[in-house]
């Protein structure tokens, strides 16, 4: 009866898929930033949560000191070579599944810093969801790749790092 | 305050045998970037602090030797980006001084009006973050809210709301927008008021005044010593301000007061960056007013900036030389120059030698944070770990600026 | 700011040789040999009054010989007066601190030693301060590529 018709449900897939969808839904509305304020997008980062642009609309101002409360790392400004295995090493405290954005052009690609001490692109340390470009990205520009990040969320598709796993073969 | 007793002693007392180490940051929130600090505790009191740098280390001064001096300007706004106006500006008056170059006297005013609103913008950001440090978290909202305001006006005239570049060697990038006079006596038609708000939270607010007052006590001394400028130091009763002391961009013409305290900690500096804020509304006042709507913004010298854009398509001499200024830049006479200016954090200071080619042979930034910086060992030792954050705090630091 | 322009003269009587006057457009500057610099710093400091330390950084002259000049900048309070000197030091030479004349001195000096591998005997903790720990060679230097010796 009742049970059997669930049971058909599930075999079906029907059950499973909306349990994904929510949960997405669920993932994408509250994705909590951990604080990553390098250089001079960090302050812009500091502005998309304060007054003007408020954040909390999308449910992304919690930002957590802690790596391990975190499932977003956005990347905020230059990354010297000194800081690149910190960097790493806070990625791999957060719990998975998480995202990346890259926030900036130093991030991104180094920018206007060409030289010795900056490395070139975050995308070299760490894999990298959704790069902004700027330099500063304006808070409506971060605003706009959290977003896009949220569709990715919602679309169900795999976070970067699943993705180069499984671009090698093997499980993530 | 009865509750002023429970703050043990610094000084009287005997440490144990056992110390512990901890480290704080690079990632941490209190540390307003990414600053290290390794504490030797002993129980609850810091025995030692050692500030650990070099985590945005960015290779400023290597990258500046492959750029023209124009492309240079543009990595100044980067050092420390709470200010980068007061930046730009160091870097444009060393140039101009090696070139001997005269700058016509309302860019020089617009250069005072926007080296003061980001000193008002850097101020509210070290107001915010220094109170929520404390513990305050609504101020930070109300800071954020009026430095919007202050990015609007900045956005208005250079086209972005951080690392504007705006000021450029011989003048500035462009003219004030149409209407920008009105929209700055509205900003400062308003400042009083919003001044009034926050001083509404903080002063006399007992929990400030007891985290503040006698905590990070530095010395006269220890100033000279370690060469820490601005409100750092005008906090221990020297009214050392290089826009008194040295004036550029005219500032002998405007009338400002150089607010000191004579206590030296951070109770002290606090006071002097709240009434730097006062003041700063002041000159940007006069600045407005000596401003006129029409004029000129840079010098007409075409060997160093770029010429009108209507005199390109009609001129031949002048495609030439917006051509040569593009490709190859401008060159400078050879020799050294050293030209500082009161920035927000304090003197900030350009050293370039040049070798008479287009592109400086050395440049050097004489960054304010990076000698502040280097007091902390001694502001820090003896103190209770929660006031390691109160120091950083007050000695207002910005890593792009120390790492450089 | 008025320059001290009596400073050099008197610097000079006092010490009878060694010193070299440089034309500069903004502060009075000299050349110290490097054997005098701790007296002459010493003499700056007590007797001129320039107590407070302004900066200290290298200007690398490759492939000209000596290669560093390291210089210092220095300011009086009181007067609100600057004086800037310098001295030349090769590779294979090292520097006196001035560590124990400006405490301040510390960490320019390790930047020095950091970024162009100036070597300055008796500083309190001459280590890397910019860069990590196990980097090689020093990027300041003229002869050092801008872009480093990237890997990837």
């Amino acid at each position: 009866m009742g049970l059997n018709s669930a049971q058909k449900e599930v075999e079906r897939g029907i059950l499973l898929t909306t349990v994904d969808k929510m949960s997405h839904w669920a993932q994408k509305s509250s994705v909590w930033p951990a604080t990553f304020g390098l250089a001079c997008c960090a302050i812009e980062m500091m502005s998309v949560t304060s007054s003007r642009y408020d954040l909390a609309r999308f449910g992304s101002e919690a930002f957590r000191a802690s790596p391990r409360q975190a499932d977003l790392m956005i990347v905020a400004g230059r990354v010297s070579q000194k800081m690149a295995p910190v960097l790493r090493t806070i990625w791999e405290q957060m719990p998975e599944p998480k995202w990346v954005i890259s926030m900036g052009a130093c991030a991104s690609s180094g920018g206007v810093f060409d030289n010795y001490a900056i490395i070139q692109g975050v995308d070299h340390v760490v894999p990298v969801d959704v790069y902004v470009p700027g330099c500063p990205p304006s808070p409506e520009a971060l605003m706009f790749g959290i977003l896009k990040l949220r569709e990715k969320i919602q679309m169900g598709l795999p976070p970067k790092y699943q993705e180069v796993a499984m671009a090698r073969g093997g499980a993530s | 305050m009865a509750t002023e007793e429970v703050r043990p002693a610094a000084d009287t007392e005997v440490l144990s045998d056992e110390t512990m180490v901890i480290n704080i940051g690079p990632q941490h929130p209190a540390t307003h970037g990414v600053l290290r600090v390794r504490l030797t505790l002993d129980g609850e009191r810091v025995v030692k602090a050692e500030p650990i740098i070099g985590y945005l280390h960015t290779g400023f001064e290597k990258t500046a030797e492959t750029l023209t001096y124009q492309q240079c300007n543009t990595i100044t706004d980067r050092l420390d980006y709470l200010s980068p106006m007061t930046n730009n500006l160091a870097y444009v008056l060393a140039v101009e001084k090696m070139l001997e170059l005269e700058v016509p006297n309302r860019a020089q005013y617009i250069r005072v009006l926007f080296s003061e609103l980001t000193r008002l913008a850097s101020h509210l950001v070290w107001l915010g973050t220094h109170v929520m440090d404390l513990g305050a978290m609504s101020l930070f909202f109300y800071c954020m809210r009026e430095r919007e305001v202050i990015l609007d006006l900045i956005e208005a005239a250079a086209g972005v709301r951080m690392n504007p570049s705006y000021f450029r060697v011989g003048g500035l990038a462009y003219d004030l927008p149409l209407g920008f006079h009105e929209k700055v006596r509205d900003f400062l038609k308003d400042w009083p008021r919003w001044m009034k708000t926050y001083m509404n939270l903080v002063d006399g607010n007992p929990l400030i005044n007891q985290r503040l007052k006698g905590i990070s006590v530095m010395d006269r001394e220890t100033c000279y010593q370690y060469g820490v400028t601005g409100p750092n130091i005008r906090a221990t009763g020297l009214p050392l301000d290089l826009r008194k002391d040295e004036p550029y961009c005219l500032y002998d013409q405007f009338e400002f007061n150089v607010p000191t305290r004579t206590e030296g900690d951070a109770y002290a500096r606090f006071w002097v960056r709240v009434e730097e804020m006062y003041e700063a509304a002041k000159i940007a006042e006069q600045a407005l007013d000596k401003i006129t709507p029409q004029g000129e913004f840079a010098t007409s010298d075409r060997k160093v900036a770029l010429p009108p854009r209507d005199e390109i398509y009609g001129n031949m001499e002048a495609l030439i030389h917006q051509f040569k200024l593009v490709t190859a830049g401008f060159p400078v006479p050879t020799g050294e120059v050293y030209q500082a200016v009161e920035g927000p954090r304090g003197e900030m200071g350009f050293y370039i030698v040049s070798d008479g080619g287009p592109k400086p042979y050395r440049w050097r930034a004489r960054t304010p944070s990076y000698y502040n910086l280097q007091t902390m060992p001694i502001i820090a030792k003896g103190g209770l770990v929660a006031d390691v954050i109160t120091a950083i705090g007050s000695i207002d630091i910005m890593l792009g600026d120390v790492d450089k | 700011m008025t320059n001290d322009v009596g400073i050099i003269e008197r610097l000079k009587n006092h010490f009878a040789e060694g010193l070299e006057t440089v034309t500069s457009i903004d502060q009075p500057t000299v050349i110290v040999p490097r054997g005098q610099l701790l007296a002459f710093a010493e003499h700056l400091k007590s007797v001129e009054g320039y107590v407070m330390f302004n900066d200290v950084l290298v200007v690398d002259w490759f492939p000209a010989r000596p290669r560093f000049e390291v210089v210092y900048q220095v300011y009086q309070p009181e007067t609100r007066q600057r004086f800037r000197f310098k001295s030349f030091v090769d590779e294979s030479e090292s520097m006196p601190t001035m560590t124990g004349v400006w405490a301040g001195a510390n960490w320019p000096e390790r930047e020095a030693f950091d970024l162009f591998g100036v070597v300055f005997d008796g500083h309190p903790d001459l280590t890397r301060i910019y860069l990590p720990d196990d980097w090689e060679g020093h990027p300041l230097r003229k002869d050092y590529p801008t872009g480093g010796n990237r890997i990837d």
